[in-house]
């Protein structure tokens, strides 16, 4: 069955950025609210650095909008890592009724889906949504130790380190979290585990001509419809997919390419991780939407599915992508 | 359909620059075998025997590969040389310090120690085995 989730009165309350410092010499540097350059947060281990980095995120989140954790009703998030532990773990001293989510690079936009459509059916008056990535966990649990001296290919991604939330709540703010399609998964057969781009792109394809047809919006009606994590090369398969729909491509843009600038910092074909989409949307889409320069986002949250182990075992790696739009009011 | 999409994107990707990386690699493994070597005539110098010296050259080039692993720089090298620091000995004491680093967090025994083969281990045991082909033959050889 298709559908799309249309939300009664969810509106963005507060909004939180923080990343490294890869991110800090990215382009949007002066849209985040917390830069740390050092990689480990202040703690001893990469995961407890972003579990920390999940803690001041939430703690900036609440501080924007004076509440406390008492009155937060419930909060739901994910990251890249085994059993979801730094988004847990970042979280847990705050006694906040809480939902882990796992759904690879695409889990902030299904955080705000599940968030908002919670708030919507009238359950809560509030809740958190958030994702995170650090670049050294995600190495480390998916590829090769930091300092192994090896090369990557260009289709290669890197992983941002960056937590990213929004506090949502069913009271009028500028920005209105409208509607939502949920997306399926996509196995387009890729098994190259540095071409994720491509293992996504056909998702992300999928899901935005399901968002089309199941709302009466053309993409002339968005200021900007934003991939999470594809990368030049995903974007490029995108483009070309939905090459005959009509006035796509000006408004289309990628989270992964927006974060880095390609020229100066070498990361191949761009930014990946929960906390790419997360921190671009948290961090810039919404200033940008405050600021009047963006008034309707639709964003595409899109994840590649497997673990290290699928991976050696030949199986391929299915994408999915989730669209959620929000409207500055 | 799907098999098409599969070489397409295969097709299109951007490659790794291949004539810069071989030339890197020749350039700086070239290298490598310099220090080597040159650590070799060291140790004959100080009357070292020929042979002795050469496994003396090679603990030296694991002792520089496992400390430039160890402050850091080893990766930006090898980033760079690509082959040209990984096929050289260099490459083995790289792929064993650096796992035993990143893992040092989970303790000296289920971290430090349990990891640090993770990536060497492949290349130990099948050296081994293919040891033990050539041995095998090599025996059988001198039998006729």
């Amino acid at each position: 069955m298709e559908r799309l989730l249309k939300f009664n009165d969810v509106f963005i309350k507060s909004n939180a950025s923080v990343v490294g410092k890869m991110e800090k010499q990215g382009p949007l540097s002066e849209h985040y609210d917390i830069c740390v350059e050092d990689e480990y947060f202040g703690q001893k281990t990469w995961e407890q650095a972003e579990s920390e980095m999940v803690r001041r995120c939430i703690n900036v989140l609440l501080g924007k909008c004076k509440y406390n954790q008492e009155s937060v009703e419930f909060a739901c998030g994910g990251d890249l890592l085994n059993q979801c532990v730094a988004s847990s773990f970042g979280i847990k001293d705050m006694q906040i009724p809480f939902f882990g989510l796992y759904g690879a690079c695409s889990t902030f936009a299904e955080s705000n889906i599940l968030a908002a459509a919670l708030i919507s059916a009238g359950f809560l008056q509030n809740g958190i949504a958030y994702a995170n990535s650090h670049f050294c966990s995600a190495e480390k649990q998916y590829r090769f130790p930091l300092e192994y001296g090896g090369q990557r290919p260009p289709t290669s991604q890197y992983t941002v380190t960056g937590c990213g939330a929004f506090l949502l709540e069913n009271q009028k703010t500028d920005i209105q979290v409208k509607d939502a399609v949920v997306g399926k998964i996509v196995d387009a057969g890729i098994t190259d585990v540095n071409n994720m781009g491509a293992a996504m792109a056909r998702a992300a394809a999928s899901t935005i001509k399901r968002y089309f047809r199941l709302s009466d919006l053309k993409p002339k009606d968005f200021d900007v419809i934003a991939t999470g994590d594809l990368g030049r090369e995903g974007y490029e398969l995108v483009c070309e997919e939905l090459s005959d729909m009509q006035g796509f491509k000006d408004k289309f843009t990628d989270c992964g390419m927006l974060i880095y600038d390609y020229d100066k910092q070498d990361v191949h074909a761009g930014g990946s991780g929960c906390g790419c989409s997360a921190v671009v949307t948290s961090g810039y889409f919404v200033n940008q939407m405050k600021n009047n320069k963006i008034k309707n986002l639709l964003l595409v949250g899109t994840g590649a599915l497997m673990n290290t182990n699928t991976v050696f075992q030949g199986q391929s790696i299915s994408g999915i992508a989730h669209a959620i739009r929000f409207e500055a009011v | 359909m799907e098999n098409s999409y599969i070489e397409y994107t295969k097709k299109r990707s951007k490659r790794s620059d291949c004539v810069r990386n071989c030339l890197r690699a020749f350039f700086v493994g070239g290298f490598v075998c310099i220090i080597g070597f040159a650590f070799k005539q060291l140790y004959v110098y100080f009357g070292v025997g020929d042979e002795n010296a050469s496994t003396f050259a090679s603990i030296s080039l694991i002792f520089i590969a496992g400390l430039l692993t160890g402050i850091g720089v080893f990766d930006k090298i090898g980033k760079f040389a690509g082959a040209g620091t990984l096929v050289p000995i260099t490459g083995f004491a790289n792929s064993v310090a650096a796992p035993a680093i990143e893992n040092k967090s989970e303790g000296y025994v289920f971290g430090m120690a349990s990891k640090m083969f993770v990536i060497a281990g492949p290349v130990i045991v099948f050296g081994l085995a293919a040891s033990m082909i050539y041995g095998f033959i090599y025996w059988i050889y001198l039998m006729l």
